[in-house]
């Protein structure tokens, strides 16, 4: 084709090149961009504050001055909800990152000795799972106090055992390979196989699963704070504005479509993104 | 290895998880910043009565006697009191339970109506219309949260058309129709997460059945391809949807605990979610040990099932 002849410059070409071998990914990774976009930029997008009640525009309809409408106290719902993705955001990233730094050595350390260290890292992690995620988090959140950090903690906790798995199915796949029985035979540190050899082979699916869970912790901030065991009030979170929108449902329906439809959104991003990666990375495809 | 055998070995193994999660549930508790004596007397706490109650919870003696204490009364179906009420909490659970198992079930039904009719076509005829349906449906059912979900049916079904009550449960007492409609909406609610994952794995399934030689030497023998796909493609797909409809159940369970508090249904899962509110520690422990203990027995019949039909898998499990 000659439109290819004319490429402006080679980073177009990567991209197009990317975009090509997985259109999932890069659309839910586009999503995710913009929506943390709208999020890091919030307070510039929208001329009104989260916070800022206007009592002569109760319960408004969507109008040019708001896109969409205002709650029963007159605050802009489309600041809420973009300030609500910095919440939903921040605990998508941080409780994924901690469950990350811990899951990973477990997993890895677990899939690469085997035998009775494997037992004793993933048996207590077979008991966490036993219980539905949102039930165990919803204890924690009652018994240790609300509040974001504690959230994030939360579900890292329930994430551990989840990426622990992952991590270890990898790694266990990966360490019977001839390369790392190669490195052996070189002398390399077990440490230095792991790490250098093992983890690079096997970190694809965890990354996968990392981003559906990131998905997933939105969708469990939503629900704690739905059901008042997560975000206090006046911090503007989606599943609060949910909660606090259902008694005016009936005469101002945007309440409760505004936010559920951000939080679909988000969560879309990076089951997209979750899905497609796989795609991305290095000529060895699966699923 | 016969079946028997497998089975005993299955429950051995569950040993180890159950006294886990015993252990886990009992933590929990004692980890509570302050003291459940506290919490019991809440503004009435006076030195005399913090003392009373820590004695009668035997909060003094060692942990791990305390665990034994614990585990020694749960064997005997003792799962203490509800700290307001004092009301056992095997009562209250005996009142919940009925509500939760019979919206789980409603909404596991609905979810195979959805899902294997519409996984069997989208994997026969890939890229076909009822493909792209069905991917749809896969990606969108586990975006959607199932609270905002269940929100939208009640504005659209209830408010809207006023086909369903918007909350509120009907005991089946009061009649099987009207039962059955007072738990649609939270079992729709529920089944569509369920089936678009189920949707998946039947399309994933079906497709891959459906190049194996065998069913190409039946469409040779000139069988209809009706038969072939529901009379034999669909049984040997069936082994991985079995399966991850076990490992689904706990996403089921998880989910009624936010569904019944969208829809007020009086089950285990709200009692879950108002006790922690009002930090009624007993009724939480039990609830969640309840409710794990469903999960677990759920996935060992799934288990066994999948024995029974793959009599391969006894021995490879270890």
């Amino acid at each position: 084709m000659t439109a290819n002849a004319i490429q402006p410059g080679r980073s177009a070409g990567l991209l197009r090149r990317i975009y090509r071998r997985s259109p999932a990914a890069n659309i839910g990774g586009g999503l995710l961009v913009l929506l943390a976009f709208a999020a890091v930029a919030a307070p510039w997008l929208t001329p009104y504050a989260p916070e800022t009640m206007d009592f002569n525009a109760p319960l408004a309809g969507p109008s040019t001055s708001h896109p969409f409408g205002t709650d029963n106290f007159g605050r802009d719902v489309l600041s809420r909800v973009l300030h609500g993705y910095r919440v939903s955001l921040a605990v998508a990233i941080g409780s994924v990152a901690m469950a990350l730094v811990v899951a990973i050595p477990l997993g890895l350390v677990a899939g690469y000795y085997q035998r009775w260290l494997d037992n004793l890292i993933m048996r207590p992690m077979d008991v966490i799972m036993a219980f539905p995620a949102i039930v165990l988090v919803v204890a924690m959140a009652g018994f240790f106090g609300q509040g974001l950090v504690l959230m994030m903690l939360a579900l890292a906790i329930v994430y551990v055992p989840i990426i622990a798995r992952v991590m270890r199915g990898a790694a266990l796949g990966v360490a019977g390979e001839l390369f790392v029985e190669g490195a052996r035979a070189r002398g390399a540190s077990d440490l230095r196989i792991m790490v250098r050899h093992v983890l690079p082979n096997a970190i694809t699916p965890v990354f996968v699963q990392a981003s559906v869970l990131m998905g997933i912790a939105i969708l469990l901030e939503a629900a704690l704070s739905f059901i008042g065991l997560g975000v206090e009030p006046p911090t503007p979170s989606l599943g609060l504005m949910l909660a606090e929108g259902r008694s005016f449902m009936g005469r101002a329906p945007w309440l409760v479509i505004a936010p559920g439809l951000a939080i679909v959104l988000a969560v879309l991003g990076f089951n997209l993104l979750g899905n497609g990666l796989p795609a991305l990375s290095g000529p060895r495809r699966g699923r | 290895m016969p079946l028997t055998l497998f089975v005993v070995r299955r429950l051995v193994l569950l040993l180890p998880v159950l006294v886990g999660m015993s252990i886990v549930v009992f933590l929990l508790l004692r980890l509570v910043p302050g003291d459940p004596a506290s919490v019991i007397l809440g503004l009435r706490a006076t030195p005399q009565g913090l003392a009373v109650i820590r004695d009668q919870l035997g909060l003094d003696l060692p942990i791990a006697e305390q665990y034994l204490h614990w585990v020694g009364n749960l064997l005997q179906g003792d799962l203490g009191q509800d700290y307001r009420s004092n009301i056992p909490v095997t009562t209250l659970l005996a009142d919940r339970l009925p509500v939760t198992i019979e919206l789980t079930l409603l909404a596991l039904v609905l979810a195979l109506v959805i899902a294997i009719p519409l996984g069997v076509r989208a994997g026969v005829r890939q890229r076909g219309l009822a493909d792209k349906s069905a991917m749809t449906l896969g990606l969108l059912g586990i975006s959607i949260p199932d609270f905002w979900l269940g929100i939208m049916l009640i504005l659209a079904l209830s408010l809207g058309l006023g086909l369903f009550p918007s909350s509120g449960f009907v005991p089946l007492s009061e009649g099987l129709f009207a039962n059955l409609r007072s738990l649609f909406l939270p079992a729709l609610t529920l089944a569509i997460g369920l089936s678009a994952v189920l949707v998946r794995v039947t399309r994933a399934a079906v497709a891959e059945v459906q190049e194996r030689d065998f069913v190409r030497f039946l469409h040779a023998k000139g069988l209809r391809q009706r038969a072939i796909i529901y009379r034999h493609v669909l049984r040997n797909a069936g082994i991985p949807i079995v399966t991850v409809i076990g490992l689904q159940f706990g996403y089921l369970l998880g989910g009624a605990v936010i569904v019944e508090e969208v829809f007020s249904l009086p089950g285990v899962g709200r009692l879950i979610v108002s006790s922690t509110l009002e930090r009624n520690y007993p009724v939480v422990q039990a609830g969640m040990l309840v409710i794990a203990l469903m999960f677990i027995l759920v996935n060992l019949c799934t288990d066994i099932l999948y024995a029974v039909l793959n009599p391969k898998i006894r021995d490879t499990y270890r």
